[in-house]
């Protein structure tokens, strides 16, 4: 008699018979038919058809028949929510059985239905059954109101205040703390886990706070039970932070959390993977706890290919002086298995070995070596892949083996392998005789190899000319104009057009830079990132632990969660008589205001732009200034609109907005258009033109109108759809601009249309300093997308109304400010009088305070006060006749000279 | 917490589902299933996938994958852990985890299930409480229900669930009281081409069956514990006592538990009780290869080895073998390309050899990898660290019961390397 029998069905419908079953007379007959139920269900069945049969079941003395009832409620009274609360009144009265089992049996079936109309009804019984005499129905109504607490917060906090008035259960304090120690020796395996997980999050007062619960948590890493002994290992590893490392305490802790992470992997290979993922950390973390266990990481040829992968991840972290010699004669043995995933890896470990250990790096090339011997394709690209980091990690010192690696040059099929050995050509051209012939094989293929091939041929062969340039002229020719002419690929145009115009303007300045000495590649790769590191300690033993990504970068539902951090030691941070700073731990020396790099990208990708805050990263764009230093980066867009070598501010602000074409048509059309009296507000420029953000264009300018600094823009739709939504935010900047109000476009824009927009802004946001001075960074939101363009906005909208200074005291500042402050332009073309470019000056806020004429020379003083409340003192020479004036500036902040010159260029000359 | 469990077999089919919250469909499972495609062994699929919105963790156990989905953080290896608890108890109660078995006790399986987790988190694990509460199906008791209406699922609470003791039934009554404790130790090593150890360490376990009348409180002892540096303990055991004198003091639960897991580190030496000569070869031309294995005994102790099993995965080239062996029979399964040579009893004497040649699918390369050797074995009455049980004291009890202790030690996962 087994359940298979259930199974069998007639050809009348399973379904029409089992109601017939349900509904029969006979108590027998009504359990099997309940049991046959249950097995569909088991099996994934869809037997919701049956719900209204199998409740009218459940009002029965048969424990086993209303337990079978109650599996299948759970199942599917979410999906069937209206005849759920058919069951309500069994419940209840469920709830009130003189039998104790019944009454747990109710209310924990009760707490399991997710449906709300139920949630109603269950409060009552509940808090009946939390007073119950029998402590077993209590407990279980106790684990109900959590149940409850996830289908109504509100509900169950309710229930938890009537018996815990003014008491909040989740504060970690030390007397909460010392009860959950309690309770951690008292209760079940998984009840411990979920304790310790708990304690990882309580933050010791101090040190001895910290080592007397590290002391009552270490018993726990003799648990049989894996997850208990990492969740103590997390706290252990994270409370340890606060000891002082010359307490004897601290010895004792890292000797005892060495033999549990070795028992780990001993375990089923499941466990030993998370195992290993979480000693990758630890090791990166403590690299003492298990520097003298290399040998439980040896790989054994039947471990799953996961378990070996992480196994070789560990042992070159754990790699020293000390037993390289074992683990490069393991490593050689791996190199010879079947799996070949676990070989490549292997051979790339040997590498990585070698650039560690440096005593070592002549044993693992000539293992290395041996490996090539063996032919096996894949060894051999391998090899080569890592002889390249040799080579860069110990230049001048292997290059004897390059003969070897030549030979090998025809059987390389993979672009990783094939860049390498170009890179090596390349790099030792003069020490390979036929090193053109050997590029230019390659070259045959060109445009059929990967990228990663096209850019490291192009520059090898730049190298090689560099080097022998009587001889490789031609090639070089051949590649530069394959790579500029025939490729689509703009990175390998780019790289192509710089080669070309360094080699053709200065073969110098080439050698210096193609030839640059190359830093030297750091000895660990693929280290996690410190902070992150960090974050991850507190997380041991989570699904975190296991991808070494924050939690919040993967976990739903969990954004703003807290980024956990380890403690700082107690004693090392402000103790001032401790003379021991060697032993200061890395936790406090950390800058605590780091933000790892995803978050900042998270951050981006998310970005909200409401206009209160102001807080944005900086937007991408504006990359001309960052692009110049970047020639061998390949990621130069727009090489041709660069200009080489013009500095960022040479002409007033709106001239140098970062956008290429017809920018001074554009302001000559706008030209006339000025104010003589009023501010002076520049002429609309265009900033973001409609090819880089999906169809909108943006042209603006900056003004000051009646004290308030406003932002004109025109939104141009030249896309094919309506756009809407339209938002924007700013970066931070130097003086602090941030939208005062959010942008006002109330319409949606239709294609073709454009609309005028006027923000008002004011000078209260974040501030940062910005090159130029004036660079504002912008991102503006529609509905199709987030655009980032950055702008220059002219200073003289920051001079305040009330910038005129007494004369004594102007006098007296401008004695007081250092001639190193003062700071000489000349205006040239300029063709109006003193008193005319005083009063024009005066309109955007610059006073004139004095003026004095001296052998026909007329000097204006004048005085100007910036937003931030800097003032400006300027003296203005101008010569009866002579176009060309003198603006001569003194600041205590010298940096604003240059842009309020260009204000005042601006300004007169419109 | 745990959301939902799929219970697949070898070839993917999905035979049983319980879900704990909400009903998750089916179809999670194919991501799954994408995976044990890509991963071609069953062994090497990854025990933790990410899909969209749920974490899949599975465990591959008897030839069946047991699948947890869960949608929020847990830790792992609570979830493995929880999984590996599933597979025992289901062993424990049909003494055997398979997928015929599992189809015959669906209901059965789903109940315990039901009791295992509450909600997503474990409410009763120990198979005494479950026992209790779900009645394992003997032949006897089906007979009785179907005669009587019976039912296995019990009416009153289990008593272990709200004591200190959550691990022991109360009123366990025998009337041969008797505790039996086996001491095993499995020799996890991997020796190099010239012999010698690369690695070894020893892994032990003392595996208890107690049939105790009561609440019998014992004190078990050894003649040596300082060779424990390393151990895990079932959590009966007073870690306190443990710490200060260096005993194991406990109240058992009733039946068969493992008592502790311990572990002798690869820093001290382990005795290594056999030896293998060998000599594998495949010729640079031509199809065929030699093969000569000679096994003897190294540190025994004095005692047998028995069940001595020498395990080979062929390269794949490898078609067929004509071998002679002077003491037991050998296969080669060409499907699997596995060499596999049962020696039996090995004779201090006359060592037992296997030698002849191989041939190789003409035309093939020289095979680059090299075969590993796995070697099983067996040694009666001796625990090869040399951990030895002092004495066992009973308290709380006024009976006297039956003791014993059985050592044995095995291979664990011992490889030669050629």
């Amino acid at each position: 008699m087994t359940d298979s029998k259930y199974f069998t069905t007639t050809k009348k419908g399973e379904i029409f018979e089992l109601k017939a079953e349900l509904n029969s007379d006979k108590k027998e007959k009504k359990k099997e038919a309940v049991k046959k139920v249950i097995a569909s269900m088991t099996v994934g069945k869809d037997v919701s058809a049956l719900f209204p049969d199998v409740v009218n079941c459940m009002q029965t003395d048969n424990l086993e028949l209303k337990k079978l009832v109650y599996l299948y409620l759970m199942n599917y009274a979410k999906s069937q929510p209206d005849m759920a609360i058919m069951a309500v009144n069994t419940f209840v009265k469920d709830c009130e059985d003189p039998n104790p089992l019944i009454r747990a049996l109710a209310v924990r079936t009760m707490g399991c239905i997710r449906v709300d109309k139920i949630t109603e009804y269950l409060c009552e019984p509940l808090r009946k059954c939390l007073k119950d005499e029998d402590p077993y129905v209590r407990k279980t109504a106790a684990v109900c109101v959590a149940k409850l607490h996830d289908i109504n917060a509100q509900l169950a906090s309710m229930l938890i205040a009537e018996s815990h008035p003014n008491s909040n259960l989740l504060d970690l304090n030390p007397q909460t703390i010392n009860k959950l120690l309690t309770a951690l020796n008292e209760c079940t395996e998984w009840g411990q886990i979920f304790i310790l997980d708990c304690l990882a999050n309580y933050t010791p007062r101090d040190d001895r706070e910290s080592q007397s619960i590290c002391e009552r948590v270490t018993p726990r890493l003799s648990h049989a039970n894996s997850a208990v002994v990492l969740s103590a290992v997390k706290v252990l590893m994270k409370f340890m932070e606060m000891l002082p490392k010359d307490l004897d305490y601290y010895g004792t802790l890292l000797k005892k959390l060495a033999p549990p992470l070795v028992t780990l992997l001993s375990a089923e290979p499941e466990l030993q993977y998370v195992a290993l993922r979480n000693i990758n950390l630890i090791v990166q973390r403590r690299p003492e706890i298990l520097k003298h266990e290399m040998k439980v990481f040896f790989v054994k040829y039947n471990d799953p290919i996961y378990v070996k992968l992480e196994k070789l991840d560990i042992m070159i972290r754990l790699a020293s002086q000390a037993n390289i010699a074992q683990v490069l004669a393991e490593l050689k043995e791996y190199a010879t298995e079947v799996d070949v995933d676990f070989v490549r890896k292997a051979v790339r470990a040997i590498g990585r070995c070698a650039i560690k250990v440096e005593q070592s790096a002549e044993r693992c090339v000539s293992t290395l070596l041996d490996l090539i011997q063996t032919k096996v394709n894949y060894v051999v690209q391998e090899a080569i892949v890592v002889i390249k980091d040799i080579f860069r990690k110990y230049p001048n010192k292997y290059e004897s083996v390059i003969a070897t690696l030549c030979e090998n040059l025809d059987s390389l099929d993979e672009p990783e392998a094939r860049a390498a050995m170009i890179w090596i050509v390349g790099e030792y051209a003069e020490r390979i005789d036929n090193a053109d012939e050997l590029l230019e094989s390659f070259l045959e293929g060109f445009h059929d190899e990967s990228t990663q091939v096209q850019l490291q041929l192009l520059t090898a062969i730049v190298k090689l000319f560099l080097k022998k340039p009587t001889e490789t002229q031609e090639l070089v020719q051949q590649v530069l104009s394959l790579a500029t002419q025939d490729s689509d690929n703009p990175d390998l145009r780019d790289r192509g057009y710089i080669y070309w115009r360094l080699l053709s303007t200065d073969p110098v300045a080439a050698k210096e830079v193609v030839l640059a000495e190359k830093p030297l590649i750091s000895e660990e790769t693929d280290l996690i990132e410190p902070t992150l590191l960090e974050e991850l300690i507190c997380h041991i033993g989570t699904l975190a632990s296991v991808y070494h990504k924050p939690p919040s970068a993967f976990v739903e539902g969990s954004r703003g969660v807290q980024h956990k951090r380890l403690p700082g030691s107690a004693g090392s941070g402000e103790s001032v008589e401790s003379p021991d700073t060697g032993s200061a731990p890395v936790a406090s020396e950390a800058p605590p205001a780091v933000i790892p790099s995803q978050d900042l990208l998270g951050d981006l990708l998310n970005l909200d732009l409401t206009p209160t805050t102001t807080t944005g990263p900086p937007p991408p764009s504006s990359a001309m200034q960052m692009g110049a230093m970047d020639l061998l980066g390949g990621g130069l867009d727009s090489l041709m609109t660069a200009g080489f070598g013009a500095p960022p501010t040479a002409g007033p602000p709106s001239f140098t907005a970062p956008v290429s074409g017809g920018l001074d048509d554009l302001f000559d059309l706008g030209g006339g258009v000025g104010m003589p009296m009023g501010a002076y507000v520049p002429p609309k420029t265009l900033w973001l033109p409609a090819m880089k953000a999906k169809g909108l264009e943006i042209s603006g300018t900056f003004g000051r109108r009646a004290g308030v600094v406003q932002m004109e823009m025109t939104l141009t739709n030249k896309a094919m759809s309506v756009m809407t939504d339209f938002a924007i935010q700013f970066n931070r900047n130097s003086f602090g601009l941030a939208p005062a109000g959010p942008l006002q476009v109330l319409t949606p824009v239709s294609p073709n249309q454009s609309i005028e927009a006027v923000l008002p802004l004011n000078t209260v946001g974040p501030v940062m300093k910005m090159e130029p001075l004036n660079n504002l960074q912008v991102a503006v939101k529609n509905n199709i997308d987030v655009f980032y363009f950055s702008c220059q906005y002219p200073i003289s909208m920051l001079f305040v109304e009330d910038g005129k200074m007494e004369r004594q005291v102007f006098l007296a500042t401008w004695k007081d400010i250092p001639n190193e402050n003062e700071s000489k332009f000349q205006l040239n073309d300029c063709h109006l009088n003193a008193d005319a470019a005083s009063s024009k000056l005066q309109g955007s806020n610059i006073f004139t305070i004095a003026k004095r004429t001296v052998e026909g020379q007329d000097m204006l003083y004048q005085s100007m006060k910036l937003t931030n409340g800097i003032w400006v003192l300027a003296e203005l020479r101008a010569q009866a006749g002579n176009p060309n004036y003198t603006v001569s500036l003194r600041c205590r902040a010298p940096e604003v000279s240059q842009c309020v010159f260009q204000s005042y260029e601006a300004v007169l000359k419109n | 917490m745990i959301h939902s469990l799929f219970l697949i077999n070898y070839t993917g089919d999905i035979f049983l589902e319980k879900h704990w919250k909400s009903v998750i469909n089916r179809s999670v499972c194919d991501y799954f299933f994408e995976a044990k495609e890509k991963a071609l062994e069953p062994e090497n699929v990854p025990p933790i996938l990410q899909t969209p919105h749920h974490y899949l963790i599975n465990i591959y156990r008897g030839k069946l994958f047991f699948l947890a989905v869960i949608q929020t953080e847990v830790p792992p290896l609570f979830v493995i852990e929880f999984l590996h608890k599933v597979a025992d108890t289901l062993q424990d109660y049909f003494g055997d985890c398979s997928e015929g078995v599992i189809k015959d006790n669906l209901v059965t399986v789903y109940e315990i299930l039901e009791e295992m987790l509450d909600n997503g988190f474990p409410l009763a694990t120990e198979s005494n409480v479950l026992q209790e509460m779900i009645r394992p199906p003997t032949i006897l008791r089906s007979v009785v229900n179907t005669l009587t209406g019976g039912s296995n699922v019990g009416d009153t609470l289990p008593t272990g669930q709200l004591s200190n003791i959550p691990w022991r039934r109360a009123g366990v009554k025998y009337t041969n009281n008797e505790a039996y404790f086996d001491v095993i130790e499995e020799i996890d090593a991997i020796l190099d081409k010239s012999g010698s150890t690369v690695f070894a360490e020893i892994q032990g376990v003392i595996e208890a069956c107690v049939r105790l009348t009561g609440m019998p409180d014992l004190t078990l002892s050894f003649m040596n514990p300082r060779l424990l540096d390393d151990v895990s303990f079932h959590p009966c055991v007073r870690f306190k006592r443990w710490e200060s004198e260096r005993v194991l003091s406990f109240i058992p639960p009733d039946g068969n538990f493992t008592l502790m897991t311990y572990h002798v580190s690869s820093q001290n030496l382990v005795a290594i009780p056999v030896y293998v000569k060998q000599n594998i070869s495949f010729m640079e031309t031509g199809s065929c290869g030699r093969l000569d294995i000679t096994i003897g005994p190294k540190q025994t102790m004095g005692k047998t080895v028995e069940g001595l099993l020498v395990t080979i995965h062929m390269p794949k080239a490898v078609l067929s073998a004509n071998l002679t062996a002077t003491q037991g029979n050998y296969t080669y399964d060409l499907a699997t390309k596995v060499l596999v040579w049962d020696v039996g009893k090995l004779n201090p004497q006359k060592l037992p050899n296997l030698r002849g040649s191989l041939s190789v699918q003409s035309g093939a390369p020289k095979p680059e990898e090299n075969p590993s050797l796995n070697i099983d074995m067996k040694i009666q009455q001796l625990a090869i660290s040399g951990l030895k049980v002092n004495r066992l004291d009973m308290y709380g009890e006024k009976y006297k019961p039956f003791k014993g202790v059985k050592y044995l030690t095995r291979a664990g996962k011992f490889q030669v390397r050629t």
